[in-house]
Formats: C-alpha cells, sequence, structure tokens
C-alpha cells in the first residue's frame, strides 16, 4: 500500500529522468517546428524569413506527396499482412519438436540481425539483377523472360525484402506466445474431437491475439520510417513508385538542401504517424485490456 | 578539437622543439579509386612536409556532397580541404564560401590546365579549385561485335548512326545488349547522360526567361530516342542501372555501345577487371544531324579551401601537391602512366608515354576540348554547366526529373506522361526558388 506520501516521494525521485526524456523528445520537436515556418534553404546563405506555412503548402501540394502517403501506407501494410501470416505459420511450425531445432531457430532469426542496407543490397544485386540474379537464371533455367523486379514491380520488391527482415521478429515473438500455451487446453481438444483446423482457430489464434497486437504496434512504428532499403535499391522511383513519406523528408533536406521544406514534411510525418497510431490502439487496443 | 590539438603540439614543441608548428589539414574526399590512390601516396608530401598531418574523411559521392555542402552552409568549418565538383564550385564561389586559389605555390603551372576545365573553375577571373581529374562522356563500343554485325562507328556519330549500330549489335538470345545507358534515378546519374544527350539534340533546360523548356519538341524527340534505344536494344532492368552497373555489364561483355563518363575507358581496358579490355574501341559524343553540339559532358572532382579554414596555407600546399605534375608523375612511378589522373593538364596529353600506355587518352582528350560548358546548348540559354545546370536549385529539380524520365524507361508511365511531369515540376520549383533572378 503506497501512502500519499511515498507516491509524491516517489514522484519527485522520477522527475530528472521524465526531465531529461522530456527535453530529449521536445527540444528537436520544437526546433523542427520553428524551421518549418522560416524560408531556410542551406544553399542560400542569409535568408531565415518566417514565411507562416508556405512549406507545409508546398510540401502537401506536391506531386510526390499523395503518392508517398499510400505508398507509406501499402509499404506499412503489405509488410505487416505478410509477416503476420508468415510469422504464425513459421512459429507453429518451429513450435513442433524436430531434430536440430535450435539450429533452425537461430537460422530463422538470423536475417533480422542482417543490417537493411546488406540485405537491400543482396536482394537487389543478387537475387533480383534481371541480369545477373539468381531469379532471372531460375528464370531463364525454366525458359522464361526474367523479370525486372524493382522495375516492373517496384513497391512490391521492397515489400518482399522489408518483410524478410521483419519476418523473424513476428515468428520470434509469436513462437515465444505459442510456447506459453497450455498443452493440456490441446490435448482436451483433440479428445473431444476438435480437428487441427478448429484446434488452431479455436485455442492458438485467440492465445496468440496479444503477441499479434503487440507485433503490429512495434512494427508500425518502425515500418512508417523505412529508410535504408528504398535508398539502397530503387532511390524512390521509378517516379515515384517507391518514394515513401520518410523518403520524401530526406530528398527535401538533403538532396535539396531545403531545412524548411524538410522540416515541414517532417511535421506531417509525425501528425500522420500519430493519426495512424490512434486508429491502430482504437482497432485492437482491445485485446490490450486484460 | 582544435584546442587538443593545439595542446598535443604545445606538449610535442617541448618534447620536440622541431615541430613547433605542427597543423592538421582535414580533407574530405571521394571514395573513388583515384582519391584512394592519393592517400596511399601522401607519405611522399609528409616526408616533405613534416609540420602538416593529414587527416583523412572518405565517403561515398552523395554522402560527402551532403556532407561538406551542410559543413560549408553552416559554417562549421570542419575541413580544410574539401573535394567538389566542377557544379558546386561556380556557385560556391558566388556565396563566399570558397578561398581563391590566384597565388598557388611556384612551379604549379596553372596555364598548363585544360582550357575547359579551367573555366569552369573560375569565377570572376579567379581560379577558385584545382582540378584533381577531369572527364567528358564518349562512345565506348566493341569492335568484335561491330565487325560480327557488319556496321561501322565513325569518329564522329551521330544518333542514327548508333541506332543503327546498336540495332545490328544486339543479341539477345546470347545475352548481348546493343546499348547500354544510364537509366538509374539521379542528377549526377541519368540526368547527366539524358541533359548531355539533350543539348546534343539541340535542347536546353531554360530560355532565357529561365522558362522550363522540357516540353519543347527538341527534349522530346531525345526522351523518345533514348526511350526506344533502351526499350529495343537495351539490358533489361535499364531503370535501376547507373554508371557502376553499366561498368560491371560492359566488363562482363554484355553490351554492344556504351556512351559515359571518359573516366571509364580506363576500366574497360584494363585486362584485370575487364573480359574484352583488348576488343574496346571510342568514339565522340554523338550528335543529331545538323545540330553542332556533341552533348557538352564536362565534370571534373576539385580541391578547394573553404573560407572557415584555419589553415589555409597549409591547406594550400597539399593541394599544390595532390594536384600538380609531379603528383602525375609520382603515380606513373609507383603504378604505370595507365593510372595517371586523366583530364586536367595538357602535358599529360603531350607526353608520349601516356600515350602508348593509354589507348584512350587521345579521344578523351578530344572530348574535352569539345567541351563548352559556358554555352551548353546552340540556344542562347541564362545558364552556364554541360551535362547539369549550374544553379543551387538543380540538384533537387534534376533528381525529381530524374525520377520521371526513370519511371518511363520502366514502362510506369507514358513518355509524354513523364514529360509533362517534368516540364509541371520544374516549372514549380523555380517559382518556388524565386526565378527570374
Amino acid at each position: 500500500m503506497a501512502t500519499a506520501h511515498s507516491r509524491s516521494a516517489a514522484r519527485l525521485m522520477i522527475s530528472p529522468a521524465v526531465l531529461v526524456l522530456l527535453g530529449w523528445m521536445l527540444i528537436p520537436l520544437s526546433m523542427t517546428l520553428y524551421f518549418s515556418f522560416l524560408r531556410y534553404n542551406l544553399l542560400m546563405p542569409g535568408t531565415h524569413d518566417f514565411i507562416g506555412f508556405m512549406n507545409y503548402r508546398f510540401f502537401l501540394t506536391d506531386p510526390a506527396f499523395f503518392s508517398a502517403l499510400i505508398n507509406t501506407l501499402l509499404l506499412v501494410g503489405g509488410v505487416l499482412v505478410i509477416t503476420i501470416f508468415g510469422g504464425v505459420l513459421l512459429a507453429i511450425l518451429l513450435d513442433q519438436p524436430m531434430w536440430g531445432q535450435g539450429i533452425v531457430r537461430v537460422l530463422v532469426i538470423a536475417p533480422f540481425f542482417v543490417m537493411p542496407t546488406v540485405s537491400a543490397l543482396v536482394w537487389k544485386n543478387m537475387f533480383m539483377n534481371p541480369v545477373n540474379g539468381l531469379f532471372s537464371n531460375i528464370f531463364r533455367a525454366l525458359g522464361m523472360q526474367p523479370f525486372d523486379f524493382l522495375g516492373q514491380a517496384p513497391l512490391a520488391s521492397i515489400i518482399l525484402i522489408v518483410s524478410w527482415g521483419w519476418l523473424p521478429f513476428a515468428t520470434l515473438i509469436l513462437l515465444t506466445a505459442l510456447q506459453s500455451l497450455d498443452r493440456d487446453q490441446l490435448e482436451a481438444a483433440e479428445m473431444d474431437g476438435a480437428g487441427p483446423l478448429s484446434r488452431f482457430f479455436h485455442i492458438m489464434l485467440p492465445h496468440l491475439a496479444r503477441a499479434i497486437t503487440v507485433v503490429v504496434l512495434i512494427q508500425t512504428i518502425f515500418l512508417l520510417s523505412v529508410f535504408a532499403e528504398i535508398l539502397v535499391t530503387t532511390n524512390g522511383g521509378p517516379g515515384y513508385a517507391t518514394t515513401n513519406i520518410t523518403y520524401l523528408v530526406y530528398a527535401q533536406s538533403l538532396l535539396q538542401f531545403d531545412v524548411g521544406g524538410g522540416s515541414a514534411g517532417g511535421i506531417v510525418a509525425v501528425i500522420l504517424a500519430n493519426i495512424v497510431a490512434i486508429f491502430l490502439m482504437r482497432m485492437i487496443g482491445k485485446n490490450l485490456d486484460v | 578539437m582544435r584546442r587538443s590539438i593545439w595542446a598535443v603540439g604545445a606538449v610535442s614543441a617541448v618534447a620536440f622543439t622541431a615541430a613547433a608548428h605542427a597543423e592538421t589539414i582535414t580533407i574530405a574526399t571521394v571514395n573513388n579509386g583515384d582519391m584512394i590512390r592519393m592517400q596511399k601516396l601522401a607519405e611522399d608530401f609528409t616526408k616533405n612536409h613534416p609540420d602538416i598531418q593529414l587527416e583523412w574523411v572518405t565517403l561515398e559521392e552523395n554522402v560527402l556532397r551532403q556532407r561538406v555542402t551542410t559543413d560549408i552552409a553552416t559554417k562549421g568549418g570542419q575541413y580544410d580541404v574539401m573535394t567538389i565538383g566542377n557544379y558546386e564550385v561556380p556557385i560556391w564561389a558566388k556565396q563566399n564560401w570558397l578561398v581563391a586559389l590566384d597565388d598557388m605555390p611556384d612551379g604549379y603551372d596553372a596555364d598548363d590546365i585544360l582550357p575547359a576545365i579551367r573555366s569552369a573553375l573560375t569565377y570572376e577571373d579567379k581560379l577558385y579549385a584545382a582540378p584533381f581529374y577531369g572527364e567528358s562522356a564518349m562512345v565506348m563500343y566493341r569492335t568484335d561485335l561491330a565487325e560480327k554485325a557488319g556496321v561501322e562507328i565513325p569518329d564522329q556519330p551521330t544518333w542514327s548512326d548508333i541506332q543503327k549500330a546498336a540495332e545490328a549489335m544486339t543479341d539477345k538470345s546470347n545475352d548481348v545488349y546493343g546499348i547500354c545507358l544510364r537509366g538509374k534515378p539521379g542528377w549526377g546519374e541519368n540526368m547527366a547522360f539524358l541533359t548531355a544527350m539533350a543539348n546534343s539534340y539541340g535542347a536546353a533546360w531554360f530560355d532565357k526567361d529561365w522558362k522550363a523548356q522540357l516540353d519543347s519538341p527538341e527534349w522530346k524527340a531525345a526522351v523518345n530516342d533514348y526511350l526506344t534505344m533502351m526499350n529495343d536494344y537495351g539490358p533489361p532492368g535499364a531503370s535501376s542501372n547507373g554508371f557502376n552497373e553499366n561498368l560491371s555489364l560492359f566488363q562482363q561483355g554484355k553490351c554492344g555501345i556504351w556512351i559515359d563518363a571518359t573516366v571509364a575507358a580506363s576500366f574497360v581496358t584494363d585486362p584485370d577487371e575487364s573480359t574484352v579490355a583488348d576488343k574496346v574501341a571510342f568514339a565522340q559524343f554523338p550528335n543529331k544531324e545538323g545540330v553542332d553540339n556533341h552533348g557538352n559532358w564536362l565534370w571534373s572532382w576539385n580541391l578547394a579551401i573553404p573560407t572557415s579554414t584555419d589553415s589555409e596555407d597549409a591547406a594550400k600546399q597539399f593541394i599544390a601537391w595532390a594536384t600538380s605534375k609531379d603528383y602525375t608523375k609520382l603515380v606513373a612511378e609507383n603504378e604505370g602512366w595507365r593510372a595517371a589522373p586523366p583530364g586536367t593538364r595538357t602535358s599529360l596529353y603531350e607526353n608520349e608515354e601516356y600515350q602508348k600506355a593509354a589507348p584512350f587518352a587521345e579521344m578523351t582528350l578530344n572530348s574535352m576540348q569539345a567541351a563548352t560548358p559556358d554555352k551548353p546548348s546552340v540556344q542562347d540559354v541564362p545558364y552556364t554547366g554541360g551535362q547539369f545546370v549550374a544553379i543551387p536549385e538543380f540538384q533537387g529539380i534534376g533528381t525529381a526529373v530524374g525520377q520521371m524520365f526513370s519511371a518511363a524507361l520502366a514502362g510506369q508511365m507514358s513518355a509524354d506522361q513523364a514529360i509533362q511531369n517534368a516540364q509541371q515540376l520544374t516549372t514549380r520549383e523555380m517559382a518556388k526558388a524565386g526565378y527570374p533572378k
């Protein structure tokens, strides 16, 4: 039982940490907000005039903005669908007792530890390259025309690359959840004549619901800001096919050295991320209360 | 940082009175082969200048550009010597961001620098950067394939010669593609090539009032011909091929013709790296019949000193060493004449040993001398620059336009749609930047 007195003492003691964290977040955010109202381009020194919402207007009316928004959502959605489905299936597979279980698990987890830039380069040059890549050689061996993945289906290819990196993460979380499932329940269901499918849908899936929620939330936070894979493989192209909001902000700030425009883009991205987060919480938040 | 260096200097001054004025200069450079070689050979400089210590920051081109631009624009003063392209030099000189190099040490011989390069690095009659190596663009093609196909490429080909030859050389069943060109989006990637190609079609980026001209008939013709060639005779996946990708395709013998930077010549004729080293010939950058313009591609990597430096003299001495005739000799002694940094000095091309060692020397020199970046187009234009437009906004505009043409090449939009989008976004960016100025 905490008394009112000890509670306030506790608050006092954690306040330095809270203040540091607040500063950590608020100072950069408020500087970004401040820059976003200035005409501030690194290549044109001496001009820092206040221009109101002009940067926002230019960012939101940028022909690339709408495609970037759609691409961001498609990228997050696509990777989530693949990793959740694949993760559940892999988790069930790895949950089976088998020979060499430890090694198999390590192999399945491995892609998560490959740096995004490295994995993107490997995929681009060794698998997807239409002249020298592994896939094109397979296509040729089967007597088909090689498919130019990053040229013809750029966003789908990026989704594939990112999914490959995040699948282990989903698998790992879901596997630990599965291992906490009470075996007696499964056995009892089997004795009552439930087939494998109904066992999965009525016992395993409800049990996994909370773990899936966690995976969705954590991955969404990271996937909204996918960048390295895009920079390395397609540079946001062809056209705007793989430009997401993050890449658009990068292009504004570091390719055009437009600090004002980039900051406005950053603020827009923050607002969008919050909208997505609110929707997510609404949709699956009920899974989080006990 | 500085203070600690001075402290170290002070301590060592007590210890060794000889090192009383030890200065450290920080050099930002690109991770290209020639610059890596410069680092290896830098001992020659430090041997003769024991009072100057060198610190290297070597980065990939785009990262380097972001770092040095941010540093110089915010007066960061991190670097004493910067490696920058001839795109940046006039823009930065105009902002008073660079130290003029008009009082280089004796023996530097600025008159020996190729005139095209020298004028590109000069602002208001003063040199603001010293060229380390330079390039233009030319046609590289496979003699064996041309012979097999029964076509000849003249020394000064037109675009129809190139199209015919590419068609004749294409043999897709054997993985041989008639022509490889850049398609990867970026102002220094596909737009460098396409701007040069448009120049040779008589097109221009802007008219005298800074109005975008991308929807002019000349641009349309250039873009349509580029797409036709690449779709019919080019390799698959060309929309993500840049300089390096095309280089490796050509070295593996998968390209009939490759039109790109002259620097590539020494790589495709290098027997250690290229499977077709002895089967390559060169020709000048093509032009369209009736247009007297060979693209005007001119690029050089140069060493310059930001005004924010605090070791100007030491930096000048280093630059004089790295861009001197003696440095070229040093490279030749260590690695052979083929490896000498090309495209900056007339004396190199008059050197018989170099001509013997480098079969591409003559065509490189011709290409570089044919470039007139101060008059990029046959039309009257308000800007300078060959395969780029020398205004600060061009990096952003060029990259965005490059995305459009890359999308057209990937078949994601029609050529007309890409041209229209390019025209719109260029107009929009120019309005945002407040042109005409």
